[in-house]
This record gives C-alpha cells, sequence and structure tokens, in this order.
C-alpha cells in the first residue's frame, strides 16, 4: 500500500520527499481520476459520486461539496459560460495549508479542478491567487503549462469533446477576496466588496453566470474519490467526517508544521504528538482551532476529534484546521486587540457595524492594554461582540468572524480582562504603567 | 489638460500585455486589476498620469479606476523604493514576537512603516498573514518568503538587496 491511499493529499510529497513533478505524480495514479471522469462518467455520476463521499469544503464553511455543484449541474437558465473559481486567496490569519498544496503539489489542484468544471460543465476556470503567492504562483504557471502540453487543459481534454480554459488571476491583496462573493467581484476588476445573497453564485455569480467557487485543499480531495471511490473516501476519516484533513499549528511548540490526518484527529494528539508539544517554559493556555475567525477552544477541549460538528458543538468552527495556539506568556487581551486590529483594517468598509464596530472594539481593547480601561468596558465589549456578531446584521460574515476570537475571550479569560482593569496595567508586561489618568 | 487630450502614458509592452487580458474577458473593465498590476510592475507604483490613461484604454471612468486601484493593498498609488519589506503583524506572527520584530526592522532600515529610506532603496510596510505561520515570525522581501526571522540577521538579509 502506497501512502497516496491514505494520504491522497500530499503522500506524493512525503513519498517524493519534494515538490511532485508531474512523472511522479501520474506514476502514482495522478490524472486517472479526471481520465475517469472525463471518458466514462456522465457529469450527474460525477456530481453524485462527490455527493456519496461526503467531502465538505475545506475553505472554512463546511459546505457539502457535491451538493454544491448540483446547484450548478445541467443546463443555465440562458445562454453563456459556467464558471469554475478556485478559491486560493488564502490569508486567514495563521493559515498555511493551500499554498503548501500549491507549491509541493499543484497537479492534484488542477486534475481536481478539470474533475470539477467537467461535473458543472463549466468551459471556463479561475484560480483566484492571492498576491502575495509568488512561489505557489511561479508552481501553478509551470504545472498547468504540462498540463495543456499533455492534452489535460484546453480543448478535447482527454481526447474527449470537453474544454478546459484555466487560468490564474493574481489578486492585488485584502483579506475581504476570500469572501466568495468579493472574491468574484475582484475577479470582475471591481472593489471587492461582498455581494448581497441571495442570488447565490451557483445561480449567477461571475460576471452574473451560474458559478461554483471552492478552496484549495476542497479541489486537492477530489481526484482520489474518483479514483478510489466514495465508500474508501468515507473510511479515511474517524469521525462522521470523511477524508482526511490537513492540520496545522503555529505557535509556541517544538515542530510547527502540518500534517495530513484523519478527519476527526483530536487537538491533544495534534497539538502533543505531531507538534511535539509546547516549548520548555510553556504552558498552553488556549487555541483558534481553525485561524483567527473562530472562537478560542480550551483546556476542557483538548480531548476533542477536530471535525466540523465536534468542533461546532463546542461552540467554535474547525475554519481552516490549522491552529494558533496562545501560551501563557501571551497576554489574552493584547492578542485580541491584535485580532481586531486585522479585522478593523481588512473590512471592505460597505456595511455600517463592521466599518465603524470593530475598530472602536480595537481602541477599547487598545485602552484596556494600555492600563486606561473603565469599569463597564467588559459591558460595552460583550454588546459590541453581539450586535456586531449578531446574524444578518452585514452582507457576509466578516463582522461576525471578527466577533468570535474576542467573545469566547471575554468568557474563557475574563479574569485577565478585569485585572487590567483593576490594576490600570497590563499584568503581563514587567514594567509597570503608570496607572495615573490625566482626564 | 483635461483628461481625454492626454497622449497615452503607456508603453507598447504594457497596451499588449493588457490587450491580451482583455482578450480573455468578458469587456475591457474586468481587465482594471490586472492593468494595473501590470503598468506596476513595469513602472513599480502607478501614478495619476498612468491611471488617466488605464482609464482610457478600459473605457471607464478614472474615479471609478482609481476607486479601485485604492482599494487593494498591493497597487501602490505612490512610488517605492526599489525594494518592499514587508512584515508581518498577524496572529502566528504576534505570538512568536512581531511587535518586536516590527520595531527591530525600524531601526535596521532608519523609517517608519509607510516610509521610503533616503537612497530610494527600501520601503517598508505592513502585511496581513503570509501564509507561513510555521515559519513565524516573517517578513518578506520583494518575493522572497524569509522566516523565521532573527532580529540579529536583518542586516545581513537587508544586505542582500541593493
Amino acid at each position: 500500500m502506497s501512502l497516496v491511499d491514505t494520504k491522497p493529499l500530499i503522500g506524493h510529497v512525503e513519498e517524493v520527499g519534494d515538490r511532485v513533478a508531474l512523472a511522479d505524480y501520474e506514476s502514482g495514479g495522478g490524472y486517472g481520476g479526471a481520465r475517469r471522469a472525463l471518458t466514462q462518467m456522465s457529469p450527474e455520476e460525477v456530481i453524485d459520486l462527490v455527493k456519496d463521499s461526503g467531502l465538505k469544503g475545506r475553505g472554512g464553511a463546511g459546505f457539502p461539496t457535491g451538493m454544491k455543484w448540483n446547484f450548478a449541474k445541467g443546463e443555465p437558465l440562458t445562454p453563456g459560460p459556467k464558471y469554475l473559481v478556485c478559491n486560493a486567496d488564502e490569508m486567514e490569519p495563521g493559515t498555511f495549508k493551500d499554498r503548501y498544496l500549491m507549491e509541493y503539489n499543484p497537479h492534484i489542484l488542477i486534475e481536481g479542478m478539470i474533475i470539477g468544471a467537467f461535473a458543472i460543465q463549466a468551459e471556463i476556470a479561475y484560480i483566484f491567487l492571492r498576491g502575495e503567492y509568488h512561489e505557489p504562483y511561479d508552481q501553478l504557471m509551470k504545472a498547468i503549462g504540462e498540463a495543456k502540453d499533455n492534452g489535460y487543459l484546453g480543448t478535447s481534454v482527454f481526447g474527449t469533446d470537453f474544454d478546459l480554459d484555466l487560468r490564474v488571476h493574481l489578486s492585488g491583496g485584502r483579506y475581504i477576496c476570500g469572501e466568495e462573493t468579493a472574491l468574484l467581484n475582484a475577479l470582475e476588476g471591481k472593489r471587492a466588496q461582498p455581494r448581497s445573497k441571495p442570488p447565490f453564485p451557483p445561480a449567477s455569480g461571475a460576471w452574473g453566470r451560474p458559478t461554483i467557487v471552492n478552496n484549495v485543499e476542497t479541489f486537492c480531495n477530489v481526484p482520489a474519490i474518483l479514483r478510489n471511490g466514495a465508500q474508501w473516501y468515507q473510511a479515511l476519516g474517524l469521525t462522521e467526517d470523511a477524508g482526511t484533513k490537513l492540520y496545522g499549528v503555529s505557535g509556541r511548540v517544538n515542530k510547527p508544521g502540518l500534517w495530513e490526518l484523519p478527519m476527526g484527529t483530536t487537538i491533544r494528539e495534534i497539538v502533543d504528538v505531531h507538534a511535539e508539544g509546547m516549548r520548555d517554559g510553556y504552558k498552553l493556555r488556549g487555541l483558534l482551532p481553525g485561524g483567527a475567525s473562530t472562537d478560542f477552544l480550551v483546556e476542557e477541549h483538548f480531548d476533542l476529534a477536530m471535525d466540523y460538528a465536534t468542533i461546532q458543538s463546542a461552540g467554535s468552527r474547525m475554519g481552516t484546521g490549522t491552529m494558533i495556539l496562545m501560551d501563557d506568556s501571551i497576554c489574552p487581551v493584547d492578542m485580541c486587540r491584535n485580532l481586531e486590529h486585522f479585522f478593523a483594517q481588512e473590512s471592505c468598509g460597505f456595511c455600517t457595524p463592521c466599518r465603524e464596530g470593530i475598530p472602536w472594539v480595537e481602541s477599547l481593547l487598545t485602552d484596556i492594554e494600555n492600563g486606561k480601561g473603565q469599569p463597564g468596558d467588559l459591558e460595552i465589549l460583550d454588546q459590541h461582540a453581539a450586535y456586531i456578531g449578531g446574524p444578518s446584521n452585514t452582507f457576509c460574515l466578516h463582522a461576525p468572524g471578527a466577533m468570535e476570537p474576542l467573545q469566547s475571550a471575554l468568557k474563557y479569560f475574563r479574569e485577565d480582562f478585569e485585572q487590567h482593569i483593576k490594576l490600570s496595567r497590563c499584568p503581563y508586561k514587567s514594567r509597570t504603567k503608570s496607572p495615573a489618568k490625566i482626564d | 489638460m483635461s483628461e481625454s487630450e492626454l497622449v497615452s502614458a503607456l508603453s507598447v509592452e504594457e497596451i499588449a500585455e493588457i490587450e491580451e487580458e482583455i482578450s480573455h474577458l468578458p469587456d475591457r473593465e474586468s481587465a482594471a486589476i490586472d492593468a494595473l498590476m501590470i503598468v506596476q510592475r513595469h513602472r513599480g507604483w502607478v501614478s495619476d498620469e498612468s491611471l488617466y490613461s488605464l482609464a482610457q484604454l478600459l473605457e471607464m471612468s478614472s474615479a471609478e479606476l482609481d476607486s479601485i486601484a485604492t482599494f487593494y493593498n498591493l497597487i501602490y498609488r505612490q512610488p517605492v523604493g526599489r525594494h518592499v519589506v514587508m512584515v508581518c503583524d498577524s496572529v502566528s506572527c504576534y505570538v512568536m514576537g512581531a511587535d518586536q520584530l516590527a520595531t527591530q526592522v525600524q531601526d535596521t532600515l532608519g523609517i517608519k512603516f509607510g516610509e521610503t529610506t533616503e537612497d530610494g532603496r527600501f520601503t517598508l510596510l505592513p502585511i496581513v498573514c503570509l501564509g507561513a505561520c510555521d515559519r513565524a515570525p516573517t517578513i518578506m522581501v520583494d518575493k522572497d518568503l524569509i522566516g523565521p526571522v532573527d532580529a540579529s540577521s536583518l542586516q545581513h538579509v537587508f544586505a542582500g538587496y541593493e
């Protein structure tokens, strides 16, 4: 049995010990899934297989991939193209999985997109790549060129009557481009402001045409499902969720990194075994399980399985599955200030609660951190977290995402916040700040 | 001089690259971001003159094009130095000491964020998560991702960029 059978995403990379070249990729069965889909199956059969596999979106929301594709199947209502888009705008702080896939195994993304495009019958596909990803860009362009030369892209893919033009759009920046309708506006050359929904992209997406947007890792799961079937894929997961997952750890551990593990591996195993535990002298206090916009988890949660349902039942989200660790040297108030600075800066500015509310929260946190907190500030933060993070107050989920780490920090680390206000200084800073207030 | 009287400030090469992008798109305006980034690749930044000419080429208003250009942080509407240094200030790098690193980078280059050295060699900017959190703290100099960055090595790192 080869590593590719248990680690369909990066088993190839581990076997080769380097970037997977086209010849290596094909010798491990690469492009066999796409060939099978295009030459032996109907688009509906491909969608049904992906549905049966239980694959859920790996960008953070966990929406079932087959069901999403199903929304765009068949003939469009009006004549014209359909689009398939890969969201490769990896910008969720703490997330570094899509970069690795594109740099080390670019052909698996291309193959997944060929299968997706065939399933929804899109003739044009885009990879929306963040502008700072220079190395992934070079690897993708090289791989796309090779795929074209071999007849896997362009006209008559695998000798069939299916044509596919795959293009890379290099982004001009901004976190909000990762929101799928903002991404589509950016793809159309506009400001990346999220659109009001409905309509959703499968009905009206890029240039008003039916469009499916999936994350890089999601597409990378598809080729092996086509080769090995839905049952094999289901069996890879340890819990109800199917397949494997690229889990990552950043922070003060002995070995920060990224590992492909069965879906549902516990947090403790990921941190203690794969990341080899905390560095000497540091204790783990809490973590953001899947990027900056997920709620903190603490000690009582560390034995939970990292899958969609389990982490959600603990009040957070698995998100991107790349966790950020907060050790006991880090001030939770200051960490929230850092997070809210990011979200305030990256708001597109369209909806008032997001544009005005998050900077207000950031400034309140900065005051508390600098010893200028007032009694009542925590209640104001609670109110803001509830209102800004509330459902349907904004077009997109940027503001609710921004409030997830804050509301959970206020819950789990409330004593730290209270201490700042009581002492008029940050207890984590060795130097004592003057508590005197002039006004 | 009104906008419509301007002779195009764009080069033949820039126009050819932009027209190639347009040929793959449903309309000319859709190439706005690609076009801005093409001009920036050739000139380092997007000047008012370039922007007016681009707006003419794309058949859109220069005000609208500027609203797009100023939305995106990787499109520069001011001149930048020969090398752009970006320091990640997002949460994983923060946990690994990005705030201290930011101070050290400013001290080493002798400029603050948003400034360019007097010799025009470096421009310093903050950047959000560079997607290399296992190598935190990270910086990016032009197209080079560097991490984990040890403050004592900064002089040596910058020496590689004339």
